[in-house]
């Protein structure tokens, strides 16, 4: 089986996607409310991210 | 005394019948998206079931290990005993993986780390999908 190399960032958007996908589906009724709830929680995980990421490089100088 | 009859008929009549939501929920955990499929949400059992396959998947191409149950302190047994259920989750995916002798241990680097997180993120999304359906059973959600 082949080991998969992925970055920091791109294994947190992969994370980022499938939970984002699962949430919208299983907590809104209409597609709509969905596909809105599960973008809004993709936009807040990649938000958390790159905050998170300045955070980090700020405090390390 | 009087009272006690008309309690036990409104505790019955909020609980559901285990018969209307248990084969879903239990097919639900067994095969992700199954008890959408069973409920005749085939579109939304799709979804789910290719949200946490792919979640386990990458987990797995990205050498995850899995947790078994430790105790001792408190973080080790919320950390192993939590990790543990959270792969139990997964259903089929978790007993067929264990089944075909997969044993990665746990070893330093982000992306061992990242697929024990994707690992055990796929028995949680699947948890999701269990609730789900529990509530499409029970008639609070459509």
């Amino acid at each position: 089986m082949p080991k998969m190399n992925l970055t920091h960032f791109e294994a947190s958007l992969l994370f980022a996607l499938f939970i984002s996908v699962a949430m919208g589906l299983t907590t809104k009724k209409t597609a709509r409310e969905q596909l809105i709830y599960g973008l809004y929680c993709f936009g807040c995980f990649l938000a958390t991210l790159v905050g998170l990421a300045w955070l980090m490089k700020l405090g390390h100088g | 005394m009087a009272e006690k009859p008309e309690q036990q008929e409104k505790a019955s009549a909020a609980r559901p019948p285990l018969s209307k939501w248990l084969p879903a929920v239990l097919v639900g955990w067994l095969v992700p998206g199954g008890g959408h499929f069973l409920l005749k949400r085939k579109g939304r059992a799709a979804i789910l079931f290719g949200a946490v396959l792919l979640c386990f998947l990458f987990g797995l191409l990205m050498r995850g290990a899995f947790f078994s149950p430790q105790t001792g302190d408190l973080f080790t047994t919320v950390i192993y005993c939590g990790g543990f259920v959270g792969n139990l989750a997964s259903g089929i995916l978790y007993l067929f993986t264990k089944w075909m002798g997969y044993a990665q241990p746990d070893v330093a680097g982000h992306v061992h780390d990242y697929g024990t997180k994707f690992l055990v993120a796929a028995g949680l999304i699947n948890v999701l999908a269990m609730v789900d359906v529990y509530e499409i059973a029970i008639g609070k959600k459509s």
